[in-house]
């Protein structure tokens, strides 16, 4: 099996998927937190109750005729299959830490899953590629509602949804976008739009959630407020700015190519050259310039290559896909070797696949 | 390529900025951007809610209202939590909690959700009654507004729907024992 086969094995759906916008907007996710009446939440629970938690979980998922899911206990998973659904988004990284009696119910089409003991004793999620946070919303209730006839939620009329932290209270939703603001970055105007943006009660942070870097141009926005508003409404108005942020994003695209064409059309060239050249490449160096070359190919200026070849080397350069694909553990120095050559293996597949889809379309 | 200030790492960061129309480029290693305060990326220790809400819980005073903490009430009944232990972590203990200390959580919730009242989804098993009780509080509004504009047709209408949810809330009580 070529390495490309091999890489392509391991990504997980949503990412290979398509959806609405999806030049720019990488994904959308909505999260629900819930917790069980009376058991202290995770950080104050005994052993016993966290256990009582999986069991409860377990008997309300998989044990209910709910086949397609999976209850995974962390404890018993490698550390490379922990950071696999890390780096897939379908558990946090705080859920790889102090693993006793923590657990994830994972969809087998690995769209939805259920944290276990968490911060809360669940954590119920569903991702969508593409601006599509409606479907991930509609996903997501659906499993909250299947939960909901077994499990007795922690629940006050006034207050909504009880939960560990009150910045969570009431729907204990956490509805966010994932785009990909190359222009609005190198332009500097994202870093003008953040206090904006927090002034609506979003927060806005890096790929992989609070305190994370907005690596490779990519952008977290997601609601802050919980309580108050309906789970639409909270939606509704994440989906109205992210719309703001895609649309100023897609004219400040179309301004740069009008006034400096040749000059992104070099950049983007050069760093599709190292990208394709490279030996050794951190994964920083790597994400930034798939970000540029991803946006060369969205403008046409980068012909050769599809959009899906760089979504996907995105995710694939990332520590534990890496090491999954090659099948061993390996230190940093030698994922930087080993990322050079899956980029350029990659990048050298793709242009090939590009060019007989044309050859076939000329014939 | 070389960063351009420093001319020995390589650069890593590239920075166009265009200020009326005019386009200009730096080339820069990781750490002279960060020196040059070019670095555009989100600050690590972005503010955010959660570790906002701890600091705010130290630095606000105890509400007078609330029980204090040398009094028995000040833990949970049901986890054993204190209020003490919510100030240090920003978290709560148990769904109790929140019962318990609404004397202190009421206020704050004001402060940092705006609100507190929930509208949004309620879970299958509480549903029926708390549907049936968010009805009436609507029924009952749009009645007094009805007998305000001496719509009195009008409110004799809504008076009837309202007795009818009211049985049968009564009703679901009963069947739920609750
Ligand atoms: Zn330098
Ligand atoms: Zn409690």
């Amino acid at each position: 099996m070529g390495l490309k086969e091999a890489a392509n094995k391991i990504l997980c759906r949503w990412m290979k998927g398509t959806g609405p916008n999806d030049n720019i907007v990488v994904g959308s996710r909505i999260r629900l937190a819930r917790n069980i009446a009376k058991v202290p939440f995770p950080a104050t629970a005994s052993e016993g109750q966290l256990a009582h938690v999986g069991d409860l979980v377990r008997m309300a998922t998989v044990a209910n005729g709910q086949s397609n899911m999976d209850y995974l206990a962390i404890a018993e998973m490698p550390r490379l299959e922990r950071e696999l659904l890390v780096e897939k988004h379908l558990i946090s990284p705080q859920q790889t830490r102090d693993v006793k009696h923590k657990a994830v119910v994972l969809g087998r089409d690995e769209l939805v899953s259920i944290m276990v003991n968490e911060e809360d004793h669940l954590r119920i999620q569903s991702i969508c590629p593409g601006f599509q946070l409606e479907s991930a919303w509609e996903q997501c209730n659906q499993v909250d509602d299947t939960l909901g006839d077994s499990l007795e939620y922690a629940f006050s009329p006034e207050l909504g949804y009880l939960t560990a932290c009150p910045t969570n209270v009431g729907t204990g939703l956490r509805a966010s976008v994932m785009l990909h603001l190359p222009v609005l970055t190198m332009t500097q105007q994202m870093q003008r739009a953040i206090p904006a943006i927090n002034k609506l009660g979003l927060a806005v942070r890096g790929l992989y959630g609070e305190g994370t870097e907005a690596v490779g141009n990519v952008y977290q926005i997601s609601n802050q407020l919980t309580l108050g508003h309906s789970e639409q409404e909270i939606i509704q108005h994440l989906a109205t700015v992210a719309r703001q942020i895609i649309d100023q994003e897609e004219s400040g695209r179309k301004q740069l190519l009008e006034v400096g064409k040749a000059q992104l059309e070099d950049r983007t060239y050069r760093s599709l050259g190292v990208l394709s050249q490279a030996r050794v490449i951190s994964s920083q160096e790597a994400m930034q310039l798939l970000s540029e070359v991803w946006l060369g190919v969205d403008l046409g200026l980068i012909k050769e290559l599809d959009p899906k070849t760089l979504k996907s080397l995105v995710v694939l350069i990332r520590p534990a896909h890496l090491q999954k694909i090659i099948g061993k553990e390996m230190d940093t120095g030698e994922r930087d070797g080993f990322r050079g050559d899956l980029v350029r293996e990659y990048i050298r597949m793709g242009a090939k696949e590009k060019d007989s889809e044309l050859k076939e379309g000329e014939s | 390529m070389v960063c351009e200030e420093c001319r020995k790492r390589p650069a890593v960061i590239h920075i166009t900025k265009i200020v009326n129309n005019r386009k200009t480029e730096a080339h820069l290693c990781q750490e002279c951007a960060q020196s040059r305060g070019e670095l555009t990326f989100v600050s690590p220790t972005a503010f955010t809610f959660q570790n906002f809400l701890a600091g705010m819980l130290q630095h606000s005073q105890a509400t007078p209202t609330g029980p204090s903490v040398e009094t028995p009430t000040a833990y949970c009944p049901n986890c054993g939590f204190s209020y003490n232990q919510f100030k240090e972590s920003g978290q709560l203990g148990c769904s109790v909690c929140y019962e318990h200390f609404q004397g202190q959580i009421k206020p704050l919730l004001k402060r940092i959700q705006g609100s507190v009242a929930h509208t949004g989804k309620i879970p299958s098993q509480h549903g029926v009654a708390i549907e049936c009780r968010r009805q009436i509080e609507m029924l009952r509004e749009q009645q007094r507004t009805a007998i305000s504009q001496e719509k009195y047709e009008d409110a004799a209408k809504l008076r009837d729907k309202i007795r009818a949810l009211e049985k049968e809330l009564q009703e679901t009580k009963e069947r739920d024992g609750r």
